[in-house]
């Protein structure tokens, strides 16, 4: 006899990134996305794939805007996609490590927006360490600045999951015919997790954890997946593999014994690849470990689509900035 | 122990009174600070002042065994004046506090400026618990003996770790020896380390370090086989876990001097109440499953978990103003203990005379305190409640120092009306 919002006491808050029409204000999460807001933004970024093939890569649609990438986090790739994402779209973007200034000296993350809102920036693009950081700063944010989360703590990375479900899409017919694995650290992953809502609301046919059991969060069933502990069962039949970075840190905490252990469990080989569908494609968000979770002749091989990724994820930041400014304008 | 005796005379008639042994409705009758009869008016007794209890409650005053009054250490958050009267204006007489101030309480000396600060007739009586070792740093024992001489109640090493076997095993030889209670709050250092939820499928899905439930079970299960060779008394408190209940229980089954409490808010909310990294509800030991509320709730109504406490644990406003792993843990609990707990009771079907039990006569008896019922002879702390005068939780008006609570908008039935502390009426809702 479960009391309906027991847990809570109160009722469920709404989702925090989707304006009042329903329109995406922020881009926090994967979680609460559907099917067809997805697809639209999937859509725009076929448009501005196009454009970056062009001589001259610039739109205007963030023309006279200001977007400020926070990256509390060391990260070369994403933040640079985010940049020229940006400039693409003609804003002025300002750079800012965190890692390396302000917090540093006892300002607070609430201290540090509210200053950038008063120089009129128009949307943060976050990456933190901590889960949640990405929720925090919409909650706080004045109502005219968007927040675009690069990737918090272990619990989302938005953007990495729309360029993975564009490049899946743009290789396979229907996800509802697809299984997808997924293989690696899921209990750190934010990839994973936004991967997982993401191919859920595409109503993907199967999605497949593989791991061990140290490497798998509690009750990763409830996420509306399959997990495996066994890499040759977990790929098997697979038509999608996304292969997910080991940190090196995962020996210390006693998860895994050794790199080389895990090589032999988990990694990508040319053999293991064998057991997936022949026309399987091999995905990772990078940088890759060669030799530890995927071998080089299959990162480098003929169903490796990781470049590709890369290339993709300039087009998904800029559907997303455009996307999320001009929701904005619509309101006002 | 604070509260002066008070001269004046007080009858308090019609009341309906509610107490772990009592559900009937007589007049009390109060001289010098305690109850002077209840039922007859004792022969000559003049009524300095009266009040007329009809339609009204009148059950002990509430005995909370968990609440942090920040001082000394951290008064931006909350100070010793503050949350007793706070307390007291809630129905709350006694509040026992953790030795977690700074400095920690592990010399008589802060003791003496507690007590000293604490006292007052128009507050709460402040029980305190002394370190079990020094700074609570785990690895030299406190000067329990001398902690017990200045008045501490028991010993704890609050939430900070012990995590030598050794140390726990003399700590509850030394404790026994000198009769003190230790208090627990079980949760495994290695096994809580860094964790900011319950290990289950809402820390899953929003990424957050999890704490399993086997932090809660191996840190009780082995003070359990500490206790069976040691003989000392220990009060685990803070119970999360249906495992855990579930030890407690089958320890009271073997007959081993344990008691054990649980926080108010995990009778509930379950973990998904920090769906939205709501800082709110983060609190620790965290949250758990909704079968691990039902169980502690079963818990509390069999006995299992002898008393409900609030965990009160006031901060300012910054402390939760952050990404939730890197806020700080806990809820401000005093003003809202007696209210959630009476709508925790009608919900949940927990009789009512069990309820009042739990928050006063148990938690009293686990203090070895002189109250926590109505009887002929004990010290005069009362709290007069109406259940019939609904209002709305809001941070704003909350009176401790932390606004910090989760359960902003509930509608909740049960408020303090008057508090007597040792025969000193208070009116709980004057202004």
């Amino acid at each position: 006899m479960t009391t309906p919002g027991y847990g809570g006491l109160r009722a469920k808050a709404p989702n925090p990134q989707l304006n009042a029409q329903g329109k995406l204000q922020h881009l926090l999460d994967m979680e609460g996305l559907s099917h067809s807001q997805i697809n639209e933004i999937l859509d725009a970024t076929a448009s501005f794939i196009d454009i970056n093939d062009q001589a001259v890569k610039k739109v205007g649609d963030l023309k006279g805007k200001t977007v400020a990438n926070l990256f509390f986090e060391a990260s070369t790739r994403t933040r640079t996609t985010f940049e020229l994402a940006a400039k693409r779209l003609s804003a002025d973007v300002l750079n800012i490590n965190v890692g390396t200034s302000s917090t540093t000296k006892g300002e607070s993350l609430l201290d540090m927006i509210k200053n950038l809102e008063a120089m009129q920036c128009d949307m943060f693009i976050v990456r933190h360490g901590d889960s949640g950081a990405a929720h925090f700063l919409a909650q706080h944010a004045a109502p005219h600045v968007s927040v675009v989360n690069a990737g918090d703590g272990q619990h989302a990375h938005p953007t990495q999951a729309l360029l993975d479900m564009f490049t899946i899409r743009k290789h396979k017919e229907d996800f509802g015919k697809l299984t997808v694995a997924i293989v690696g650290d899921i209990l750190h992953s934010r990839v994973a997790r936004s991967d997982i809502h993401a191919l859920n609301s595409l109503r993907t046919g199967e999605i497949r954890v593989v791991a061990p059991r140290s490497l798998m969060p509690p009750d990763v069933e409830t996420l509306g997946v399959k997990p495996f502990y066994a890499m040759d069962q977990g790929i098997r039949g697979a038509d999608v593999i996304i292969m997910l970075r080991l940190q090196k840190e995962r020996m210390q905490g006693a998860f895994l014994p050794s790199e080389r252990e895990y090589f032999r469990l988990y990694g990508l080989t040319q053999s293991r690849l064998q057991l997936a569908r022949k026309d399987a494609i091999v995905m990772h968000p990078g940088p890759a470990n060669r030799g530890v979770e995927i071998e080089s002749q299959v990162a480098d091989g003929p169903q490796s689509v990781i470049l590709e990724q890369v290339t993709i994820g300039i087009a998904v930041r800029m559907a997303v900035l455009s996307t999320v400014m001009k929701n904005r304008q619509a309101r006002s | 122990m604070s509260g002066t005796m008070n001269g004046k005379t007080l009858a308090i008639l019609h009341g309906r009174l509610l107490d772990a042994e009592t559900d009937r409705t007589a007049d009390i009758y109060i001289e010098n600070g305690c109850i002077a009869a209840v039922g007859a008016s004792p022969r000559g007794f003049r009524a300095d002042e009266t009040i007329d209890a009809k339609g009204m409650i009148v059950c002990p005053g509430l005995i909370d065994l968990c609440a942090r009054l920040r001082e000394p250490g951290y008064e931006y958050k909350a100070t010793i004046r503050g949350e007793t009267r706070a307390a007291a204006l809630s129905g709350i007489t006694t509040l026992c506090i953790p030795p977690d101030t700074n400095p920690v309480i592990d010399e008589p000396a802060v003791v003496d400026l507690i007590q000293k600060r604490a006292q007052a007739d128009d507050a709460a009586a402040v029980a305190v618990l002394g370190a079990l070792t020094t700074r609570l740093e785990g690895a030299q024992l406190s000067e329990m003996a001398t902690l017990k001489a200045a008045g501490c109640c028991g010993v704890s090493n609050a939430l900070r770790p012990v995590t030598n076997n050794r140390v726990w095993y003399r700590a509850l030889e030394y404790a026994a020896t000198h009769e003190l209670t230790l208090h627990v709050v079980p949760l495994d250092p290695a096994l809580s380390a860094n964790g900011v939820a319950h290990a289950g499928a809402v820390a899953t899905r929003l990424g957050l370090p999890g704490i399993p439930v086997s932090a809660e079970t191996v840190a009780i299960a082995q003070i359990l086989a500490l206790i069976e060779e040691t003989g000392a008394r220990v009060h685990f408190g803070r119970i999360s876990s249906a495992a855990g209940a579930a030890l407690i229980a089958s320890a009271k089954e073997r007959q081993l001097p344990v008691s054990a409490d649980v926080a108010l808010h995990q009778l509930l909310l379950n973990d998904t109440a920090i769906d939205g990294f709501d800082s709110q509800a983060h609190v620790i030991p965290p949250l758990r499953a909704e079968r691990d509320r039902k169980a502690l709730v079963a818990a509390v109504k069999s006995g299992a978990i002898d008393a409900i406490c609030s965990d009160h644990q006031p901060h300012n406003l910054d402390a939760k103003q952050n990404p939730f792993p890197t806020t700080e843990a806990g809820i401000s609990g005093l003003d809202t203990l007696l209210g959630l707990a009476w709508e925790l009771a009608q919900r949940e079907q927990i009789p009512q005379q069990r309820l009042i039990g739990a928050l006063t006569d148990a938690p009293g008896r686990i203090l070895k305190l002189q109250s926590g019922r109505i009887a002929q002879g004990l010290r005069a702390d009362l709290c007069i409640l109406s259940t019939d005068q609904a209002w709305t939780v809001e941070a704003q008006t909350l009176r401790s120092g932390g606004k910090n609570t989760p359960f902003t908008g509930m509608r909740l039935n049960a408020r303090a009306v008057y508090t007597v502390i040792a025969g000193k009426l208070l009116h709980c809702n004057a202004d």
